[in-house]
């Protein structure tokens, strides 16, 4: 009997292996923004930036031309791509501690700007590649490495929203932050990732998909428990939901 | 042959940038170089070009990494606190071997300095200010019109090398007004062409990668291997410099940029006075014309190395007679420009003593 095939790899996957951890959401989002790709036909004319973090290995996931970026300059890099080459698809991929605090300044202006690129933002409120210390995103209580007593307000502020504060510039096209814990947010994960996409395409400003995420290694957690925790603890920071969207109703 | 024009350094540089086919600035304004970034910014929407001011020198130098990833001329200039912030993007620039180029039109420092020239960013320029072993090719032009030269070969060299290129100037060459001839516009199709390895989208071939990093460290050794042959190659084949009545000299100045045109003039002066001066300038300072220098050093009575520092060229212009002769220094810091008459009466003082 031939064989019909239901499920493959997306063709804008390259064939190496994740380097993520078991759990990890990083390659669930991967696999999101290739079938993204894939379905819109933009492979041969798309250009990617990855971050410094466990992503930095992402410009060989992805079968598209890509570069990595110094940590938190992906934005500066993508704007340097876009205004060389207008008509072709860049986009950005960044984990919290690469956008929202060494990158804070490009990330701001190049939303702000209206720069017609696309970013993926992980939020796992933990750096992951440099053994789990303090984000600007770790939650209040939230120990990790160098902020072995929890994380307090007095010493080390409050839990920064990116979104929120990204909403209230001109330049953004479209913004929703989603989760990626439950396949149903996983289909609304992949449709906002498809609508920042539509977005650049549409050269309507800039677009941020951020994705709550989880860090089972360096949260301490097995896998299972850790998407429990981000339900419980995550969500309530950090509501999902759609910011800015001047795209529309998607065809 | 084309006409001359009375034009302003920072300016100059800007339109030889433009006819050398660079289309992409991007640029954070400081003193004493705004008016480059301003030219950049009136000047290349008449030209179809793009002219973008970044948030800070760290945001512009990584959209030159950006744009440089595409193949594409791009440029930025600045000065020197905005260099110090461009030396991480500088790093993986040189790491990612992308072609672009830099002007620097140096102030004094170190800090915020002040807003006159000097030339105290020599080190940062040609040993590198940011991590990492790699060099650039630094151009450093005594006049206006050859800042409009080096500035096109700057172009020529970073496409060549795919390396970054700076040119080293300083307050005094940005802000002076000097009659040049600017080269016909070059013919943008004419360019040398990137596709083999820029990211122009994959469509129909394999995915190009860029990028300075690679986990493995025997492969970044071989990476930095590569860069290394890069560097001999331009060592040996690019070297560049100058030299004013040198042959009958005894007495040797050695000095570049604006300083060396100073020292043109000391040149004139003591040879009024009957003293046999004579001037040696690097025009490359990496490649630094060591085995150049070393020559038309040999048998000098006296070797005086002047610069707007306290004294960092000076430690090539050592390397290269290698204890043979002793090498004197006179410098002014902060932003003071010595005068002809000034370095003259250091050079009759040292003469003096070595007599
Ligand atoms: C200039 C600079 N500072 C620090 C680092 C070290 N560093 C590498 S990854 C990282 C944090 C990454 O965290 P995040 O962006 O949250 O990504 P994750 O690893 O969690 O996916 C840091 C601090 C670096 N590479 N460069
Ligand atoms: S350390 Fe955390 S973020 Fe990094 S791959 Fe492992 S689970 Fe993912």
């Amino acid at each position: 009997m031939a064989a019909k095939a239901i499920f493959k790899k997306p063709q804008s996957l390259s064939k190496k292996e994740f380097t993520y951890c078991p759990g990890c959401h990083h390659g669930i989002v991967h696999r999101l923004i290739a079938e993204v790709i894939d379905e819109f036909g933009i492979q041969g004319k798309t250009l990617m930036v990855a971050p410094v973090g466990c992503s930095v290995f992402a410009y060989t996931f992805f079968d598209v031309d890509g570069t990595v970026a110094a940590h938190g300059r992906a934005p500066a890099v993508a704007t340097g791509m876009k205004r060389a080459m207008p008509d072709r698809v860049v986009f950005t991929y960044q984990g919290d501690g690469d956008l929202a605090a060494i990158g804070t300044a490009e990330i701001i202006h190049a939303a702000n700007r209206g720069e017609k690129i696309t970013t993926i933002f992980i939020n796992n409120a933990i750096y992951g590649m440099t053994g789990g210390q303090m984000a600007p995103t770790t939650l209040l209580g939230m120990k990790t490495t160098t902020s072995p007593y929890g994380r307090e307000i007095e010493r080390e502020g409050y839990p920064i929203h990116v979104s929120e504060v990204l909403k209230e510039l001109s330049g953004v096209a479209y913004l929703e932050r989603v989760a990626v814990s439950s396949p149903a947010e996983v289909r609304k994960a992949k449709q906002a990732i498809k609508k920042a996409f539509t977005a650049q395409l549409k050269g309507l400003g800039f677009s941020l998909v951020e994705v709550l995420s989880t860090c089972p290694t360096n949260w301490g957690l097995s896998p299972v428990e850790s998407i429990n925790w981000l339900n419980e603890n995550m969500k309530k920071e950090y509501p999902l939901g759609v910011f800015v969207d001047k795209v529309g109703e998607l065809k | 042959m084309a006409e001359k024009v009375m034009v302003k350094g920072n300016e100059a540089m800007g339109e030889a940038a433009i006819r050398a086919g660079c289309r992409l600035y991007f640029g954070y304004p400081i003193t004493p170089q705004s008016e480059l970034t301003e030219y950049m910014a009136r000047r290349l929407p008449e030209v179809e070009g793009t002219f973008l001011q970044s948030e800070s020198e760290v945001a512009a130098v990584n959209m030159i990494y950006g744009a440089a990833s595409t193949g594409t001329r791009v440029m930025t200039s600045t000065s020197s606190p905005g260099f110090s912030l461009m030396q991480e993007g500088i790093s993986y620039i040189a790491g990612a071997e992308l072609p672009s180029v830099f002007i620097n039109v140096v102030r004094g420092g170190p800090g915020l300095g002040d807003i006159q020239p000097a030339q105290s960013d020599y080190f940062q320029g040609t040993k590198g200010g940011g991590h990492g072993d790699y060099r650039l090719i630094v151009l450093a032009p005594k006049s206006v019109q050859e800042a409009v030269d080096l500035v096109q070969l700057a172009f020529d060299l970073a496409d060549k090398y795919r390396n970054p290129v700076l040119v080293l100037a300083d307050g005094m060459l940005g802000q002076m007004m000097e009659p040049v001839e600017f080269p016909e516009f070059r013919d943008l199709k004419t360019l040398p062409d990137h596709s083999s390895w820029a990211m122009q989208g994959c469509e129909g071939r394999e995915p190009h990668k860029i990028t300075s990093f690679d986990i493995d460290p025997v492969n970044l050794e071989k990476m930095n291997l590569g860069y290394q042959k890069k560097y001999r190659e331009i060592e040996a084949k690019e070297v560049r410099y100058d030299t004013e009545m040198i042959e009958d000299a005894e007495y040797l100045l050695v000095g570049y940029g604006t300083m060396a045109r100073i020292l043109g003039t000391v040149v004139k002066l003591a040879r009024k006075e009957g003293l046999k001066v004579g001037l040696f300038r690097p025009i490359t300072l990496w490649p630094f014309p060591y085995r150049e220098l070393e020559s038309f050093a040999k048998g000098k009575k006296v070797l005086l190395t002047v610069e707007m520092s306290m004294g960092q060229m000076i430690e090539d212009v050592k390397l290269a007679v290698n204890g043979k002769i002793d090498v004197n220094f006179y410098g002014r810091t902060g932003g003071v420009v010595p005068t002809p008459e000034e370095v003259l009466r250091e050079l009759k003082k040292i003469i003096e003593r070595s007599e």
